[in-house]
């Protein structure tokens, strides 16, 4: 390597992708995330938790979209306070619940767009080989696509940005449970041909399990406890506990 | 479904005034068509103005109450550089890039610290206008200039019917029509465009994919106001640069926005068109009710279509 670049000296295989301390976010004087920690080394870290918990405040923070208090590590460098398109940039690639694909904008139109900032192993070809769907449809609009093209776009504007960390927040939601499946092949074989780390906030228990490494839950804006995805899928009972009337049962 | 509604209700609505052309076309068919001329030459200016002023409101929703203020800058730095040099181009591209270069300084120093609060926005413009009304009026009087094209543009062409109509006139709508064009192109085509199309859609979202947001703002207040500052000098060659025409053109870009409808070309192109029509047909025919026409338009569209006659949202 040469000298004159730092990330390499600093041998980023000892630092988390992902470090988050304390973090705070605040809507007026409302708490929506309070004092959260998580870790994430390597990998698919998913965050489960009922609605209104706060987990996509805490991705947005991450992102840089809302103000927040506290510290987010990437790799060890401190992302916290930079501006949404410095922390993109920097390797994080965001997909938010509800897709917001560009309505005006066509499919490739999408791609073309993303693929600027960071070019790296991916490109809009390699975005159409991974969803053909996208290819048919890479003429119409953002919203004349059905939800799961909405989605397979959502995932290939953030892909394009070469991320190092992604993160998705719900990407099974309003997905027939055909493409669901076909999404958590998907994310499997993403997460173990890149070296990506993954972010994932799911409500479906089924879905996190399946493609997660690790299983954070959230509570009330607070990450209460991180355990193995393998544990979470034995346990039946700390599933009906932790989704409630959510509960989506993980079979066996 | 929804399109023969609309049809139905354009019918309606087109009919009479159908019926009312075409009298006046019986009438006296020259009169009109002069009146249909200087109507649409006058809209032409009207859409340069409007367009720079819908399309930085449509991308970051900026209330720029100062837009009439570029306008009238570009007009006058033209004038100077024209008059200066010898040299009309010269005028226009000196109009245009001093209006965009404020416009920049304005999107930097103020807008960028009030977003999303349109009040504010507002009535920090309108202050704003007032102390560059008094600078301008400062630097170069309450005189009435007049830019003088180059000599091919002088004279008159002949048309069918009216038989003789200002070449400069005809020039203006040309220009119109290449900075919709233009416009178009610029949205449609290009990476800019596509970064400004998906900014109105979803900004926070742009942003989160490696655009800056604030650079993006930066080159649509340039364009925007430099659009204005070219109708300016246009403008300013074709009728007159005084003080006031400042909110002259501030009034009519809002009415032409307000009855097009934001967020597109073709909105304020059609905007243009009817007040620009209006306007000219009431002089010709209804001279002391002419103002009126103008705002029976407005206040017709904000009853029946709010959001502008092509208004998405
Ligand atoms: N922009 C906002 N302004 C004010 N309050 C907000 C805002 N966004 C979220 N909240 C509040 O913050 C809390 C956490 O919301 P958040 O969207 O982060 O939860 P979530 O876990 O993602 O929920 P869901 O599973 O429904 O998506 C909620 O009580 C919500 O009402
Ligand atoms: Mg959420």
């Amino acid at each position: 390597m040469r000298a004159s670049k730092p990330a390499a000296a600093r041998e980023p295989a000892t630092q988390a992708a992902l470090a988050i301390d304390r973090l705070d976010v605040r809507y007026g004087r409302a708490r929506a995330v309070q004092q959260a920690s998580l870790l994430l080394e390597r990998g698919t870290l998913a965050i489960v938790g009922r609605n209104g918990m706060g987990k996509t405040s805490l991705c947005n923070a991450v992102t840089g979209m809302v103000p927040s208090s506290g510290s987010i590590r990437l790799f060890g460098e401190e992302i916290r306070g930079l501006p949404p398109h410095r922390i993109a940039r920097r390797g994080v690639a965001y997909v938010p619940q509800g897709r917001r694909v560009w309505r005006s904008l066509t499919v490739d139109e999408h791609l073309r767009l993303a693929h600027r900032f960071r070019r790296g192993e991916w490109t809009p070809d390699g975005i159409y080989e991974l969803f053909p769907r996208l290819k048919q449809r890479r003429h119409n609009g953002g919203t004349q696509l059905s939800g799961g093209e909405q989605q397979m776009l959502a995932i290939g504007r953030a892909l394009l940005l070469d991320p190092s960390l992604l993160l998705m927040d719900e990407p099974t939601e309003g997905l027939a449970p055909i493409i669901v499946e076909q999404l958590a092949a998907t994310l499997r074989s993403l997460a173990a041909r890149t070296e990506m780390a993954i972010l994932l906030v799911e409500q479906n228990l089924r879905f996190a399990v399946d493609v997660a490494d690790s299983v954070a839950v959230m509570v009330n804006g607070c990450v209460v406890r991180t355990m193995p995805a393998a544990a979470l899928a034995a346990d039946r009972a700390l599933q009906q506990q932790l989704m409630g009337v959510h509960a989506q049962g993980v079979g066996s | 479904m929804k399109w023969p509604r609309h049809r139905d209700r354009a019918i309606l609505a087109a009919t009479p005034l159908v019926v009312v052309a075409a009298w006046a076309c019986h009438h006296d068919t020259r009169l009109f068509v002069a009146a249909t001329l200087n109507g649409v030459t006058l809209a032409a200016l009207y859409f340069l103005v409007a367009s720079g002023f819908a399309l930085i409101f449509g991308l970051m929703r900026n209330v720029n109450l100062a837009h009439g203020s570029l306008y009238l800058l570009g007009a006058y730095v033209g004038y100077t550089v024209g008059d200066q040099t010898g040299s009309w181009y010269l005028g226009v591209v000196a109009g245009a890039l001093g209006a965009a270069v404020l416009g920049v300084v304005l999107q930097v120093s103020v807008f960028r610290f009030m977003p999303g609060q349109e009040l504010r926005q507002a009535l920090v413009t309108v202050a704003i206008s007032v102390v560059l009304a008094d600078l301008m009026m400062w630097v170069w009087g309450a005189d009435i200039y007049q830019l003088d094209p180059p000599e091919w543009m002088y004279g008159s062409s002949v048309l069918p019917i009216v038989q003789h109509y200002p070449t400069y006139r005809l020039i203006l709508l040309v220009l119109a029509v290449a900075v919709g064009g233009g416009l178009w192109l610029l949205l449609n085509r290009t990476r800019i465009g596509m970064m400004i199309r998906a900014g109105v859609d979803d900004r926070m979202m742009l942003a989160a994919t490696g655009v800056n947001m604030q650079f993006v703002f930066a080159v649509t207040f340039a364009i925007g106001a430099g659009l204005a500052g070219f109708a300016g000098v246009i403008g300013g060659s074709a009728l007159s640069i005084s003080p006031g025409e400042d909110t002259r053109y501030l009034l009519a870009s809002l009415i032409v926005v307000v009855v097009g409808g934001l967020g597109s070309v073709a909105g304020t192109a059609v905007g243009a068109l009817l007040i620009g029509l209006s306007e000219q047909y009431g002089l010709a025919y209804a001279p002391t009710y002419g103002v009126l026409f103008t705002f029976l338009i407005m206040v017709a569209t904000l009853f029946y279509r709010p959001q502008g006659i092509f208004g998405g949202r």
